[in-house]
This record gives structure tokens, C-alpha cells and sequence, in this order.
């Protein structure tokens, strides 16, 4: 697609990635990033409330339960880490959601069980939180 | 059973809880309540008509038409004899309809709740109403058959409500109040205190699981049984760690050295469907919030917060509160 796109707007430049093309097959593992684009942000806030993370979290838009042992993530959309360690992109996010203690061993945070679809979902939700 | 969730609320999203719990009955005795309802509503929206009527021809009718409305007879028959007549049929009606609800042949299966701040002790009983199972904050009941619920309170004025299965009851310190409740069908019925009772009253709710006879009687002689003792090495700092920061004096565990009544009984808090009395569900995740810091879950209830308590010990706890089943 994006050679396509390359090839119509700048015919040598599209020609010089045809050629390099066979290259692509030698740079490393395949992407894995989970696509968020079949994933619900109110799914998200649904599951969130009750799967229970409202039990340590607090969320903007959740009046109650505003849990007090987890970190607030009212402001999470805009938070740079996890947990202050990990990167928070939506690859490691969906991972951490359902199994933190193998993030972050020694953390408080549960595995939380959880199907494809529903980590895809609270990580949409979590990503575009931000203050009221 | 749902607990009580924050979502924004719109008429759209109320409506979708159609028909409320109130005005769908499970069981013969909320059915009597739900009768009544629909037959008083039904009633106020006839005379709501009539007084829209007679309205209209005050305001609009013809000269005759308004010297009638203001005659003496329509003022007798519709001001006195037809109102005094009409409520005198439904205190005879109702009065009887709620006779049933009240009434105790004596050979139904006994159990008592009692109100606390913000919780609720459970206790089942054998015939002669000496205790034979102390639980708390849910109540499991045999499908089909009515069970008489006595009703007391340790501390102040609660109100056992369950919408589907019964009407209110009060709980009274000092005095022993007696509930029939009945399921048609074994599920999970909602319920919450209606009495105002302090700050975290509305965070006051419980649930009544109906099973098939033959399941209930499994469920009960399962309960009988001592705590399991095969736990996991975490689970077993957990029991340790229970006895040592000081879970055991308030909350009892039976078989061990827990034995604190001061709290919720713990024996098998594991297959509990709900957490801090019916308002969140029972996760590995709600049970580690609540243990840590239920004060900013359910403010102003009687179990202070352990913040104290590092990472490993919280697992180790939850670990140990999630395999009592």
C-alpha cells in the first residue's frame, strides 16, 4: 500500500523502494503491535468497572468506587510510563493490563483475566484518559 | 445482582433497567407487593383522568354542564360516598392480600440477618433456632419454599430490602422482626439496606442466591465442611500474615485461630459472589483494593485502611481470602 502510494506520487523514489523491497525480509520479526481498531473505549469503561479496577484506580469519569491503593489514572492518556517503568504504548499497555505481576514483579496490581478483545478495549480506554 | 455503578445517567439509560426490580417479582410475597402497586397505579391514572375531566368542564363546558358539576349530588357521590368506598375496599383488600405475608406455619426453613454498620451478619438456623452456619453479606436459599428470615440489628435502625423476593423489614435493636422470603426460581437476587442508617448507607447491599433444593442442600452440607488445608505457599504466608497484622480480631475464619466477630465471618469469603456487602464483585483485583484501602472504597466503614502493608504482604493476604471457598 504505502509502495503504491510512493509510486504515484514520486515515481523515482517508488522505484528505488520496488528495488530494495526483497531487503524488507531481512528486517527482523514481523510487527505484533495489537491494532486498536476494533477496540471500544465505552466497552473499555464498562469492563474496567467490572473487572474491578475501579476497586484501586481512580478514573475521571467514574464517580464511585475511587479506589486508593493504585495510582490515580486520571491523567493517564498523557502519562509517558507505566508504573513509572514501563513505556506506555498500546503494545505493552494490552499486555500489562491482564498480567502487571509478570511487568512488574512485586507489584500489588493482579493478573486481572481477561479476553483479547476485552485488553484491546480497556486499552483504548486507558490511552484517552485525561482531566475533566 | 448488580452493584451500584456511577455511569452517567440519562432517561435512555434508566429505562433500559425496565422493569425495576420493584415491579418484577420472583416470588409470591414481592408478587403481592407488585399487585398492589399496579392496581393502585392503575387507579390514581383513572382519577387523574376524572379530575382532567371535570377540569375541562369547569373551565370549558356549557352553563348546564357546570351547574351539575357544582351540584350538590356530584359533590355527595364523587366527594364522599364513591372515595370512602373505594379506600375502604382496599384496606379490606389489602389487608388481606398482605395477611399471607406475615403468617408462620412453623416448619419453614429459619435464618437471621442481623444489621451492622455497614454490613450484614448471617446465620442459619436449625429448627429450634440454635445457629448452625455464620456467614455474611449474602444469603443462599432453597428455590421455591418460603424461608423465614428473623431480622435484628446490632447497632442501629437498617432495613432488609430484596425487590424481587419480598417486601422491606425493618431491623430493629432490641426486637426480633420475622421475614418470609421465597424464590420461584434459583438465581441471584439483588438487595440493599432502606433504612438510612449513616454515611455509607446507599454502599450497604447484599445478595440472596436461590439454588434447586437438591443444590442447596449440597451447597449447605459443602459449608459444613472445615476450611481447605491444602493451600499454596503464598496463600499460606497469607494465613499467617491474617493472625499477624491483625485481620483475625475482628474477622473469624472457622478452624483456625481467627475467631473475631466483630466483622464479616471470612470462612468462605473465596465463593462469595460480592465484596463489602453486595457493592462490588468478588475479584482477586476488589479483594486487594478493599484489604488495602477500604475506607476509599466504602468511606467511614469500621475497617481502617492497610496502607501499611507492602506489595507481597497484599498478595500474600488475597492470595490466602481468595482460596476460602
Amino acid at each position: 500500500m504505502a509502495i503504491d502510494f510512493l509510486a504515484r506520487r514520486a515515481p523515482g523514489l517508488g522505484l528505488t523502494v520496488l528495488l530494495t523491497v526483497p531487503l524488507a525480509a531481512c528486517d527482523g520479526p514481523p510487527d505484533r503491535t495489537p491494532t486498536l481498531s476494533d477496540a471500544d473505549v465505552k466497552r473499555g469503561r464498562q469492563l474496567v468497572n467490572d473487572k474491578g479496577c475501579v476497586a484501586c484506580h481512580s478514573f475521571p469519569d467514574v464517580q464511585w468506587p475511587r479506589g486508593g491503593l493504585g495510582p490515580s489514572l486520571e491523567n493517564f492518556g498523557r502519562q509517558g510510563l507505566i508504573a513509572g517503568r514501563l513505556p506506555n504504548q498500546p503494545g505493552v499497555l494490552v499486555q500489562f493490563v491482564r498480567d502487571a505481576p509478570a511487568h512488574l514483579p512485586g507489584t500489588a496490581m493482579p493478573a486481572i483475566p481477561m479476553t483479547d478483545q476485552e485488553a484491546r478495549d480497556v486499552t483504548a480506554y486507558l490511552l484517552q484518559l485525561k482531566p475533566r | 445482582m448488580s452493584p451500584p455503578t456511577s455511569s452517567s445517567s440519562s432517561l435512555v439509560e434508566a429505562l433500559r433497567g425496565w422493569p425495576p426490580p420493584v415491579l418484577d417479582p420472583a416470588g409470591p410475597f414481592s408478587n403481592t407487593v407488585s399487585t398492589l402497586s399496579w392496581v393502585l397505579i392503575g387507579l390514581v391514572t383513572l382519577i387523574f383522568i376524572g379530575v382532567c375531566a371535570a377540569m375541562w368542564v369547569a373551565l370549558y363546558g356549557s352553563a348546564e354542564l357546570r351547574a351539575k358539576l357544582g351540584g350538590e349530588r356530584v359533590v355527595k357521590w364523587f366527594g364522599l360516598i364513591i372515595p370512602a368506598g373505594v379506600l375502604l375496599v382496599l384496606l379490606v383488600w389489602g389487608l388481606l392480600m398482605v395477611r399471607g405475608l406475615t403468617t408462620i406455619q412453623g416448619d419453614e426453613l429459619r435464618m437471621r440477618v442481623s444489621g451492622n454498620l455497614y454490613w450484614w451478619r448471617v446465620s442459619y438456623l436449625d429448627a429450634s433456632g440454635r445457629e448452625v452456619h455464620a456467614d455474611a453479606n449474602e444469603l443462599h436459599i432453597p428455590a421455591g419454599r418460603p424461608v423465614v428470615v428473623e431480622m435484628e440489628s446490632e447497632d442501629v435502625i437498617h432495613s432488609f430490602w430484596v425487590p424481587r423476593l419480598g417486601g422491606k423489614m425493618d431491623m430493629i435493636p432490641g426486637r426480633t422482626n420475622r421475614l418470609k422470603l421465597q424464590a420461584d426460581e434459583p438465581g441471584s437476587y439483588g438487595g440493599q439496606c432502606a433504612e438510612f442508617c449513616g454515611g455509607a448507607h446507599a454502599l450497604m447491599g447484599f445478595v440472596v442466591v436461590a439454588h434447586a433444593p437438591a443444590d442447596w442442600q449440597r451447597w449447605m452440607d459443602n459449608r459444613l465442611k472445615p476450611p481447605p488445608t491444602q493451600l499454596s505457599v503464598e496463600a499460606l504466608r497469607g494465613k499467617q500474615l491474617f493472625n499477624e497484622v491483625g485481620c483475625a480480631a475482628c474477622h473469624r475464619v472457622a478452624g483456625t485461630d481467627a475467631q473475631g466477630i466483630a466483622g464479616p465471618d471470612l470462612t468462605h469469603i473465596g465463593s462469595r459472589q460480592s465484596l463489602g456487602a453486595g457493592i462490588l464483585p468478588n475479584t482477586r483485583a476488589t479483594l486487594t483494593g478493599w484489604i488495602a484501602d477500604s475506607q476509599a472504597i466504602k468511606p467511614n466503614n469500621r475497617m481502617p485502611a492497610y496502607r501499611s502493608l507492602t506489595a507481597d504482604e497484599l498478595n500474600a493476604l488475597a492470595s490466602y481470602l481468595e482460596a476460602l471457598k
